[in-house]
């Protein structure tokens, strides 16, 4: 895949940053002109990449999140989003949907379960106590004529 | 505001509105409780009228407060929901938990 254009953020983990978060790689991906629904799926998935990050990986301190959003030939996009918090010891059970180490009765174990469905691919590495990627992947459709 | 709520007789309102994450989820659900914890309503309807984005803290949201509802011998009621938001909820079966109108 040749890639080409790329865009790289990174801010602490407050959540007020959310919101900019998925609004900045929604700005970026503008250029391809994606659909509405394509970019209400993209900004869905990364503002769950992005709260996982300040929920569970920074917990209750406030570290830095690296955004790094990337277009590929054929409308491809990729963003990887990344912390350096506690890490995922079993990477399989946290991305089974209702799975959540969440104790307060208000997340319901679904970011991972949003991310597929909305992206084409999830990849997620992590390591306990040095932290997690997601790199979210998404082929936009070809739009045929401009604006629309 | 994120949240408006109309107190009536027979039910609670919470018309929300603007994005709901997880920073403002955490807004509206202080919001909420506190006229649940008071009002003690027989019925509580969530309006996603205005509601321009949702993640899964938006499921969270509903979810409790479905829970809250519960202990005290309530429903929930989701009405206007658009097809975005529709879709996150899908994922959740929260479309079979709670009512969910048009
Ligand atoms: N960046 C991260 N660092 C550490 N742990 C993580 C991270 N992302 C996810 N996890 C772990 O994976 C679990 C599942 O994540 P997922 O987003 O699916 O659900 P949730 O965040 O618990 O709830 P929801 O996203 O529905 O509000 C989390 O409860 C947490 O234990
Ligand atoms: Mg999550």
């Amino acid at each position: 895949m040749e890639q080409q254009n790329e865009m790289k953020l990174s801010f602490p983990s407050r959540s007020a940053n959310e919101g900019f978060a998925r609004v900045a790689v929604a700005a970026f991906l503008a250029q391809l002109d994606p659909t509405v629904e394509e970019l209400a799926d993209i900004k869905t998935a990364v503002s769950e990449a992005v709260t996982n990050c300040i929920v569970h990986g920074y917990r209750d301190s406030v570290g830095t999140i690296w955004v790094e959003a990337k277009i590929f030939e054929e409308r491809r996009v990729t963003v990887k989003i990344r912390d350096r918090g506690i890490g995922i010891p079993d990477i399989r059970q946290a991305m089974e949907p209702m799975f959540t180490t969440c104790e307060s009765g208000e997340r319901a174990g679904l970011g991972f379960a949003v991310m597929q469905s909305f992206m084409d691919k999830v990849r997620v590495t992590s390591r306990v106590g040095r932290g997690t990627a997601v790199t979210l992947e998404k082929r936009l459709s070809e739009r045929s004529g401009k604006g629309a | 505001m994120a949240v408006r709520i109309e107190i009536g007789p027979e039910l609670v309102t919470a018309y929300l509105g603007g994005e709901i994450d997880h920073h403002s989820a955490q807004l509206m659900r202080r919001e909420i409780d506190h006229t649940l914890l008071v009002d003690k309503p027989p019925a509580l309807v969530l309006d996603f009228k205005d509601v321009t984005f949702m993640d899964s803290s938006g499921i969270g949201l509903v979810m409790g407060r479905y829970r809250l509802m519960q202990e005290l011998g309530g429903e929930v009621r989701v009405t206007n929901v658009s097809s975005h938001i529709r879709k996150v909820m899908r994922l959740s079966g929260l479309d079979k938990l709670a009512v969910l109108s048009k």
